[in-house]
């Protein structure tokens, strides 16, 4: 039908799209495992900040350095003091670790004002009809808390799945620098370019979906 | 296991063109908070308009900007418009790619402020002799601007971190080029980054503390 339509000829074939596809898993993957180390170091950290708010002062401090600088420049930074100590770190791990951090910083924040949403009443009354400091923490503060912590969580979670572009620059071959070697293949940018964002623009649409799903049931429940 | 002995002396020696590189930075970042704010109102405009084509557009826009990279929508601008035959340089690119996304995500965030401006204060305005125009300048824009205040300086600060991008698509002369230059020639990888990350830290808190003074100055009541 299109036999002589030069606008419809393309180089892209199938497998430039499992290419693709392979770096768009490499994205995910990348996304669950700090996703998962970040919001283990910022619950755990965001509970200090709320429930010690003097002495872990520093804690803030220190975090506030991974907000105000550059992921990137965290990479390179990460990528060559592994170097420097002689640790044996895949790129991947590298990638990982450094993301995780980066999410725990913003994560501890989440949760810190997740705590502090939880009325000092309401853990007044919890103790005074006998629960325990950690009874009082785990089925009143914690509940409430992630109600009110998730859709920050959940704009985490895709921010994060975005920031996962930046570690091409250590080398690994992600969504955006796969169909950055299949441009230089095909030298057709504008259309693999496209599908890339259309890629990581379905996986966000993906998973603020299940998010708006989760809250909804959250909501009947209540 | 630790042989590596780390030599400032020669990222020090980088520090003036760094510095040089900063401005850059910076400058880059404030313009691209200008024209993401202007276009970021158009955008809001466009999407309260009646006619669903400039909604469909406005609403594209924003969704296109807060669900891809940045540094894919630096990609599309650098690579994209090469393609069709529009080349523009790497700095160019970096600003059109983060003016793209500041718009989007100020869109949104002004969009939250003008909700959180109830109605009835126009109408009350209005009542009390006021113009349309004059009840918008004297009632509605400066409440908007002490709701929008806090998100315009947190953009900013993701400004400044976005422009670092620019390195990837080939920019040598803000901050993290000028770094990556001397790094090529030096190998002095950690040294020299570790400088730049202490004035990317040292200019987002700049920025923080001058919005803080500007915003006790402003918003006195």
């Amino acid at each position: 039908m299109f036999s002589n339509g030069f606008m419809f000829s393309t180089s892209f074939t199938w497998n430039d799209l499992l290419f693709l596809l392979q770096g768009a898993w490499v994205t995910l993957l990348l996304t669950f495992w700090s996703m998962l180390l970040g919001t283990v170091m910022g619950v755990s950290c965001g509970l200090l900040r709320a429930l010690l708010p003097r002495a872990t002062i520093p804690l803030g401090w220190f975090l506030d350095i991974f907000r105000s600088v550059p992921l990137l420049i965290q990479f390179v930074l990460f990528n060559s003091l592994k170097s420097i100590v002689g640790l044996d770190w895949s790129a991947f791990t590298v990638g990982c670790v450094v993301l995780g951090v980066y999410v725990a910083a913003f994560c501890t924040e989440i949760v810190r004002s997740g705590v502090l949403s939880v009325p000092q009443n309401l853990r007044l009354a919890s103790r005074s009809l006998g629960m325990t400091y950690w009874q009082d923490l785990r089925y009143v503060v914690m509940p409430l808390a992630t109600r009110v912590a998730f859709p920050g969580w959940l704009n985490l979670s895709l921010s994060a799945m975005k920031d996962t572009a930046l570690v091409m620059w250590i080398g690994i071959i992600e969504l955006l620098r796969a169909s950055q070697a299949i441009v230089t293949r095909i030298q057709e940018p504008l259309l693999v370019l496209c599908i890339a964002g259309l890629i990581y623009y379905l996986i966000s649409l993906v998973v603020s979906r299940l998010g708006a799903q989760v809250e909804k049931r959250w909501q009947q429940n209540d | 296991m630790f042989d590596y002995t780390f030599q400032w002396r020669t990222a020090f020696r980088a520090l003036p063109d760094m510095l040089e590189g900063a401005v850059v930075t910076f400058e880059t970042a404030a313009l691209s908070m200008i024209f993401g704010i202007l276009i970021a109102l158009a955008l809001l405009a466009m999407r309260e308009a009646p006619n669903p084509a400039t909604r469909a557009v406005a609403g594209t826009w924003v969704s296109i900007a807060r669900n891809t990279p940045a540094l894919f929508q630096i990609y599309i601008v650098y690579f994209g418009l090469g393609a069709i035959g529009m080349h523009v340089s790497s700095w160019a690119a970096l600003l059109a790619g983060i003016t793209f996304n500041n718009a989007g995500y100020l869109a949104e965030n002004f969009r939250g402020g003008l909700k959180a401006i109830p109605d009835t204060q126009v109408r009350a305005a209005r009542s009390l002799g006021m113009s349309s125009f004059q009840a918008y300048r004297l009632v509605v824009v400066p409440q908007l601007l002490r709701i929008v205040f806090y998100p315009i300086t947190n953009q900013m600060v993701w400004a400044v971190l976005m422009t670092s991008l620019g390195v990837i698509v080939g920019l040598n002369n803000d901050l993290t080029g000028v770094t990556q230059d001397y790094n090529v020639r030096t190998f002095r990888t950690f040294e020299l980054f570790a400088l730049a990350a202490v004035l990317y830290y040292l200019i987002a808190k700049l920025i923080v503390v001058i919005a803080r003074l500007l915003a006790w100055r402003l918003f006195r009541y």
